[in-house]
C-alpha cells in the first residue's frame, strides 16, 4: 500500500474542483493552478525516484485486494509519462496566462486543465482495463470542451467531427473490454496477463487484442484512423493545442505499448505484424502531410502522425532495444512537441498568420525565438546530441537486429523529411529581409514573457538529451518490466 | 404583438405541486437505503432532478429559479468536494485511497444505527447528478 501513487491524480482533480469556487477571479486561478503544477512536478519526481529504488509501487484504492478491487500501479514507464506531463503542463499554464484570453479563462480553462491532466495522469497510471477507460473518458470529456470554448466557427465545426469519432471509439472500448471480461473474466491488467498466458491467447483473444488497437488507433492516431487529427487540432489555441498534442495522442499509444506488451504479447505474428504494417503507413502519410502543407501549425500536426508511426513501429518490432527507443522517444516527442507548439503560437502572434510563405525576417524581430525554433527543430529531426537522437537510434537497432531493414530504412528517411520540414519553416519564417506585419494594434503584444515557459521546454529537453546515458537507466528499468510482465504481475497480484 | 396562447394546464400544475414533495421525498428514501439494498446517491439524484423537471414543465424557468434560487455549476462542485474529500480522507488516516468506516452508534430515535462514511460519499455523487442534470437541462430549455 502506497497513497503516494494516487497523488498526481489526486491533486489536478482536487485543483479543478477548488477552481470551480474562483472562476471569476481569474489571478486566483492562476497562481492557484501554477501552485498545484509545481507541487505535481515535485510528487512525479519523488514518484520516479522511489519506483527507481523500491520498485513497482502499487496502491489498492478502497482497500480491496488485487483482482477484485481497482489497482493504481506505477512502474517507471508510468511514473516517467507523469512527470514529463506534469513538466509540460507547468510550461503551458504559463504560456496560458499571457496567450489565453480572458473570456476562455473566466469560462472554467484552468480547471478544464487540470481535468484534462486527471484523465491523462489517470490513464498513465491504472493498472485496470476498465478504468483506463474512465480515465480516457475523463480525459475526452475535457478535451470536448476545451475544444470548443470560445466558440468560433471552425471550434463548433471540429468540435463535432471530434466528438463524433471519439464517441464511437468509446464506444469500441466498452465492447472491447466487455468482450475481454466475457472470454477472461477479470479486468485487471496483471490478472489479465496473467490468464491469457495460461490459456496461450486464443483466437478470440488476438481478435479482441485488434479490437483494443482500434480503439488505441483512433485516439492515438495511427493509420488510417488519424483523418480527424489535422482538423480537429487546428480550431483550438495554441495552449490547448499544446496540451492535445503533447498528451492526448501519447496516451493512445501508452495504451498501446502497455497492452500489446503486458496482455497480447503471445501472437506477434499475427498482431505485431499488423502493427508494423500499419506504423509504415503512418510514417509514410504523416511525411507526406509535413511537406504538403504552408500551414505552420499543420506542419507540425501531421509531424505528430510521423511521431506516432516511428513510437508504434517500435513497440511492434517488439524487442528490448526497440521498445527502449520507442519509451525513449514518446518521452522526447511529448517535450519537443509541446515546445514546438507554443513557439509556432509566438510565431502566430508576431506575423498575425500561419501561412510561413508570409513570415519571413523573423530574426530580426526576435533572435531568442529563432534559436530555440533551430534547437526544437533539429531535436525533433533527432540531431545528435539533442534529445531525439537516442531514441530513434535505438529503435533502428533493434529493427536491424529483428531483421526489418525496410522499415528502420523508412524510419531513418523519414527523420529526414521531418528535418526538411522543420527547416522549411526555419527558412521561410526566420529567414528573409526584415519586414513589418501588418497587425491591428491591438494585436501586438509584448512576447518576451511567453519565451520563459519554452525556455523551459527547450532546456528539458536539452538536458535529456546530453543526459542520455542517465536517463536510460530509468528507461531501462521501464523496459524491463514490459519486456517481463511477470515483475508487473507480482507486483501487483502480490501485494498483500 | 404576439400574445402568449393561453394553456390550460391547472390540473398539471396542481398535481405538481402535491407530487414533486412525495417524489423528493421517495428520492432521499432510496438515497438511504442505496448502503445494503438497491438505491443509492445516483439514482436517488437522478429521481430529485426529475422532481424539479416536473416543476419546469408545469411552470416555467423563471418560477423554477425563483423556488430554487441554486447556481448548479456550484453544486456539481460542492458534491464533488463531498466525493473526493471523503476518498481523501482516508489518506489522513494511512488507509488506501477511498477506504472507507463505519462504526454503530446508539441514536435518539434512530436507536442502534450504522453510521457510514459512504454516505458522505454519496451525498456527494447525489449532488453532482443533480447538478448535471439541471445545468443540461437548463442549458437546452434557455436556447428556446
Amino acid at each position: 500500500m502506497n497513497n503516494f501513487v494516487i497523488l498526481p491524480i489526486l491533486i489536478p482533480l482536487l485543483t479543478g474542483i477548488f477552481l470551480i469556487f474562483l472562476t471569476r477571479k481569474v489571478n486566483v486561478q492562476r497562481i492557484v493552478s501554477l501552485i498545484s503544477a509545481i507541487i505535481s512536478i515535485v510528487i512525479a519526481f519523488t514518484l520516479v525516484i522511489e519506483v527507481k529504488t523500491d520498485g513497482i509501487q502499487v496502491l489498492q484504492a478502497s482497500n480491496w485486494d488485487a483482482p477484485f478491487g481497482i489497482s493504481i500501479v506505477a512502474d517507471m514507464l508510468s511514473a516517467l509519462l507523469v512527470l514529463v506531463t506534469s513538466i509540460i503542463v507547468f510550461s503551458v499554464l504559463i504560456y496560458s496566462f499571457k496567450h489565453i484570453d480572458a473570456d476562455r479563462e473566466k469560462f472554467f480553462y484552468y480547471p478544464l486543465v487540470q481535468f484534462l491532466i486527471v484523465g491523462v495522469n489517470g490513464a498513465f497510471l491504472t493498472g485496470d482495463i476498465f478504468n483506463l477507460f474512465v480515465f480516457f473518458e475523463v480525459m475526452l470529456m475535457s478535451s470536448y470542451v476545451l475544444l470548443v470554448i470560445g466558440g468560433t466557427k471552425i471550434q463548433l465545426r471540429e468540435t463535432i467531427k471530434y466528438l463524433l469519432v471519439n464517441v464511437i471509439a468509446s464506444a469500441l472500448f466498452v465492447v472491447a473490454v466487455a468482450l475481454l471480461y466475457s472470454v477472461v473474466g477479470t479486468l485487471n491488467i496483471a490478472d489479465l496477463s496473467q490468464r491469457i498466458a495460461e490459456v496461450e491467447q486464443p483466437a478470440i483473444i488476438t481478435a479482441i487484442a485488434i479490437l483494443f488497437l482500434v480503439v488505441f488507433g483512433l485516439k492515438g492516431a495511427i493509420f488510417p484512423l488519424y483523418v480527424w487529427m489535422p482538423g480537429s487540432y487546428y480550431a483550438p489555441p495554441i495552449p490547448i493545442l499544446a496540451l492535445f498534442g503533447a498528451l492526448l495522442t501519447k496516451v493512445g499509444i501508452y495504451s498501446i505499448l502497455r497492452t500489446f506488451t503486458t496482455l497480447f504479447y503471445h501472437q506477434p505474428e499475427y498482431t505485431h505484424s499488423i502493427m508494423l504494417y500499419l506504423s509504415i503507413l503512418t510514417i509514410i502519410f504523416g511525411c507526406i502531410g509535413v511537406m504538403a502543407y504552408m500551414d505552420v501549425k499543420k506542419i507540425i500536426i501531421y509531424n505528430i502522425v510521423v511521431a506516432i508511426g516511428v513510437i508504434l513501429f517500435g513497440i511492434s518490432v517488439m524487442n528490448t532495444e526497440a521498445i527502449a527507443g520507442s519509451v525513449m522517444y514518446t518521452l522526447h516527442d511529448m517535450l519537443i512537441k509541446s515546445a514546438l507548439f507554443l513557439l509556432i503560437g509566438v510565431m502566430i502572434a508576431k506575423t498575425g498568420t500561419s501561412n510561413i510563405k508570409r513570415m519571413g525576417g523573423l530574426m530580426h524581430h526576435n533572435p531568442l525565438l529563432g534559436w530555440m525554433f533551430f534547437i526544437a527543430a533539429i531535436s525533433l529531426a533527432g540531431v545528435p546530441p539533442f534529445s531525439g537522437f537516442a531514441g530513434k537510434l535505438m529503435i533502428i537497432q533493434g529493427a536491424f537486429k529483428a531483421g526489418h531493414y525496410a522499415g528502420g530504412i523508412i524510419v531513418l528517411f523519414s527523420s529526414l523529411i521531418v528535418l526538411y520540414s522543420v527547416m522549411r519553416i526555419f527558412i521561410y519564417a526566420f529567414w528573409g529581409e526584415k519586414k513589418e506585419y501588418d497587425l491591428a494594434p491591438e494585436q501586438k503584444k509584448d512576447n518576451r514573457f511567453l519565451m520563459l515557459p519554452i525556455g523551459i521546454l527547450i532546456a528539458v529537453s536539452i538536458a535529456y538529451g546530453i543526459g542520455t546515458e542517465a536517463v536510460y537507466t530509468y528507461v531501462s528499468d521501464a523496459v524491463q518490466v514490459l519486456m517481463n510482465p511477470s515483475d508487473y504481475i507480482q507486483a501487483v497480484l502480490k501485494e498483500g | 404583438m404576439k400574445t402568449k396562447p393561453k394553456t390550460n394546464d391547472l390540473i398539471l400544475q396542481t398535481v405538481t405541486k402535491v407530487a414533486t414533495f412525495v417524489i423528493v421525498l421517495f428520492s432521499i428514501h432510496i438515497f438511504f437505503a442505496g448502503h445494503y439494498t438497491p438505491g443509492g446517491g445516483f439514482i436517488g439524484g437522478l429521481m430529485t432532478s426529475s422532481a424539479i423537471i416536473l416543476l419546469l414543465l408545469a411552470f416555467d424557468l423563471k418560477t423554477v429559479k425563483a423556488i430554487l434560487p441554486v447556481n448548479y455549476l456550484l453544486l456539481v462542485a460542492v458534491g464533488l468536494v463531498f466525493s473526493v474529500g471523503t476518498g481523501t480522507g482516508a489518506l489522513f488516516f494511512d488507509a488506501p485511497f477511498l477506504t472507507h468506516a463505519f462504526e454503530y452508534f446508539d441514536l435518539p430515535l434512530f436507536g442502534h444505527t450504522s453510521l457510514h462514511t459512504a454516505v458522505l460519499f454519496d451525498t456527494g455523487v447525489y449532488l453532482v447528478v443533480i447538478g448535471v442534470t439541471m445545468t443540461i437541462i437548463q442549458t437546452i430549455g434557455e436556447s428556446e
